[in-house]
């Protein structure tokens, strides 16, 4: 088929004429088939009218395409007012010439047919219309009207063929509405006429939630989305989202970002996430799983990123209050608009319709950073099949807009379901998981943070033991000893007692210090005392020697003294 | 029930009825140019007119080729389209005029 495709090389390829509403021009590879019409069915008060009306508007006012509208149900004055509440003005773009609007009136009670028709009356407005503004697009809505005003199916089937055609030979593309049948896409089968592009509009209620849904039956000559899309109607008109898991080719980032908790960056090789990653924070209630994510949007705010928060279970104000209690302070990133918090409970909408929401705030507010606490809320409106293909949707689309994404699980202590395990087996889905438990011993429970999984670093595979101060989130190193691993206030024993040995160890030491200390001063003073014995032995000592010269010398002079007294010879 | 209510109410049928046939007509027939069809609506109306309206009516021909406005402004869709304006209620004949019955069934002129 894609080959086929590839091959063709026409040179009149089909031309497509964008609607500008978003998301429906991507799934139609374009818009709708230029020049011809387009059948757009299904049933009452599904937005048939307001998606041709939105094709008109946007063409006038977006691609300067003037249109004309033909009502044959809402009168003109309806029209305008009804999608002026969509932020349309109808009347200014009528003043301008972009607009036409004409409402068919068919009463059946005043219509009498006496022989043969035809609807040139219709073709003829139509054609004037269109020339007196230069109408590129028409709307009929909802042609299926003239079934019911006039008797002859005969004439109407052979006139409206003829009208189709005439449509394609003035050039206009049109869109025409019909309302589904039993068991046809109209009910008067007008998809025999209008061929090149089928448009199924729904909306259904499943579980009291209801969720519009479009899908394009056939688009001839078109590559296009096959599936079922969710729609929304808001202040802004219809948005289409294509949210399918388009593949895995969105480009990474090898840049990091802080997790706000110094020792959980540490743990994650030092530099925390990676950016546009998925992180999972997983724990039974009360382990802190909101206080992470609060860490997380502050530390987002702090470095002057936008973060988004969509709170399923506490309002702004409480969460706010609450992360307040740890000093975690967001109200001045609420009011710089670097932090935006949308609480809003599961059971509002439909799955499709958060993907939805979601996906639209996310394109407005352009976050680097988006938290989802607790994702695990979405299960009351959905199966887990559908949670885990929108939130894997809802991740594609995160990825690819390189935004880091952090959602928190709540699991069930002491269910069939092990702590190591999410609802809907999301957690292949993320890159990062953290798991928070609870250590319960010696009476008390404490809070334990462990590294599950995190894709692409290496990553610690210790448990931390994780504290709530009134500084925020601290980590500290649990005790790992011979006893097993200790937390709490088991782990203080543990440290004090160790610390009290330490000191013991410590004294000891000193006293011995102390004791060699004393010994060698006495040892000096002997040997001072020593010193001088020594000294004054030698004293002694040289004195003496003295003595005994001076005593010689006087011995030699007195005998020098005899001699020349007795006056003996010289030689004798 | 009396024979004389019924006899007073076939009196007052009667008068009105009466008062019904001086009654002015205001008619516009609005065709697409020289059609078949169109061509064919107008011998049609203007037989049934002289029949049983003569004197009494007013009947217009226009051709919303050449008066598209117009087309809107009446809410005309089918062509050819009759009009019958006055008297009240207002009617849309259309067709081509050729079923006699109809068309005065529709102008009044004749009780179902």
């Amino acid at each position: 088929m894609v080959k086929a495709i590839n091959n063709v090389e026409s040179p009149e390829e089909l031309q497509k004429c964008q609607t500008g509403i978003r998301g429906l021009d991507e799934i139609t590879d374009g818009g709708l088939p230029k020049g011809r019409p387009t059948l757009v069915c299904g049933s009452a008060g599904c937005g048939k009218t307001l998606l041709a009306m939105e094709f008109l508007v946007r063409g006038a006012a977006q691609y300067n395409e003037p249109g004309v509208f033909v009502s044959f149900e809402e009168s003109s004055e309806e029209l305008v007012q009804n999608v002026a509440s969509l932020g349309f003005d109808l009347n200014g773009l009528i003043a301008h010439k972009k607009m036409y609007l004409d409402q068919v009136r068919i009463e059946r009670s005043e219509i009498e047919e006496t022989g043969e028709y035809d609807l040139e009356g219709l073709f003829i407005r139509l054609n004037h219309a269109i020339d007196s503004i230069g109408a590129n697009r028409v709307v009929l809505d909802t042609i299926e009207s003239l079934y019911s005003g006039l008797a002859n199916e005969g004439i109407l089937r052979a006139e409206l063929r003829r009208l189709f055609r005439w449509l394609k030979e003035k050039g206009v593309t049109a869109i025409v509405t019909g309302e589904r049948g039993e068991n046809t896409l109209t009910r008067h089968g007008l998809e025999e006429y209008v061929s090149d592009c089928v448009i199924l509009l729904d909306n259904r209620v499943e579980g009291q939630i209801s969720t519009r849904r479009l899908r394009i039956v056939k688009y001839r000559g078109s590559s296009h989305g096959t599936n079922e899309y969710p729609f929304l109607i808001d202040e802004q008109g219809i948005s289409v989202l294509p949210i399918t898991s388009l593949g895995l080719q969105h480009d990474v980032s090898t840049e990091r970002i802080s997790s706000g908790i110094p020792r959980l960056d540490i743990m994650l090789e030092g530099d925390g996430y990676y950016r546009g990653s998925s992180i999972l924070i997983s724990g039974t209630a009360g382990t802190g799983k909101s206080s992470i994510a609060a860490t997380f949007a502050n530390a987002t705010c702090s470095r002057g990123e936008r973060c988004l928060y969509f709170a399923f279970e506490e309002s702004a104000s409480q969460i706010i209050r609450n992360m307040h209690s740890i000093g975690i302070g967001l109200q001045p990133w609420l009011e710089q608009g670097l932090l935006s918090i949308h609480a809003v409970r599961p059971t509002v909408y439909g799955l499709e319709m958060h993907l939805v929401k979601m996906y639209k705030l996310i394109n407005e507010f352009k976050p680097e950073v988006v938290i989802m606490d607790p994702v695990t809320n979405l299960i009351s409106i959905g199966s887990e099949t559908e949670v885990k293909s929108m939130l894997s949707r809802l991740i594609d689309f995160l990825k690819a807009s390189h935004i880091t994404a952090l959602f928190t699980n709540l699991s069930h202590a002491g269910g069939a379901v092990s702590l190591e395990q999410t609802e809907f087996g999301i957690s292949s889905l993320m890159d990062t998981w953290i798991l928070l438990r609870d250590i319960e011993l010696g009476g008390e429970r404490n809070r334990g943070l462990y590294i599950l999984k995190s894709r692409g670093m290496a990553h610690s595979n210790q448990i931390r033991e994780f504290l709530l101060t009134d500084r925020g989130i601290d980590l500290v190193d649990v005790y790992a000893g011979p006893g097993g691993v200790l937390t709490g206030s088991a782990r203080s024993a543990q440290e004090a007692q160790e610390k009290a040995a330490e000191l013991v160890r410590r004294d000891e030491t000193g006293r011995k210090k102390r004791e060699l200390d004393r010994k060698k001063k006495a040892l000096e003073v002997q040997i001072t005392a020593l010193r001088s014995e020594f000294e004054a032995v030698e004293e002694e000592t040289n004195k003496l020697i003295q003595q005994e010269e001076i005593k010689e010398k006087v011995l030699a002079a007195d005998r020098a003294g005899m001699m020349r007294l007795r006056k003996a010879d010289a030689d004798s | 029930m009396k024979e004389t209510e019924i006899e007073n109410s076939t009196e007052e049928f009667e008068h009105l009825l009466e008062g019904k046939e001086n009654e002015i007509y205001v008619l516009r027939l609005y065709v697409t140019g020289m059609t078949p069809k169109s061509t064919k609506a107008v011998l049609n109306i203007k037989k049934i007119c002289e029949e049983n309206l003569k004197g009494r009516y007013e009947l217009e021909v226009i051709d919303i080729y050449q008066q598209p406005v117009l087309a809107k402004d009446e809410q005309i869709i089918a062509a050819p389209t009759l009009i019958k304006k006055i008297p009240l209620p207002l009617r849309k004949l259309i067709g081509d005029m050729s079923d006699k019955e109809r068309i005065l069934l529709g102008l009044d002129l004749k009780q179902k």
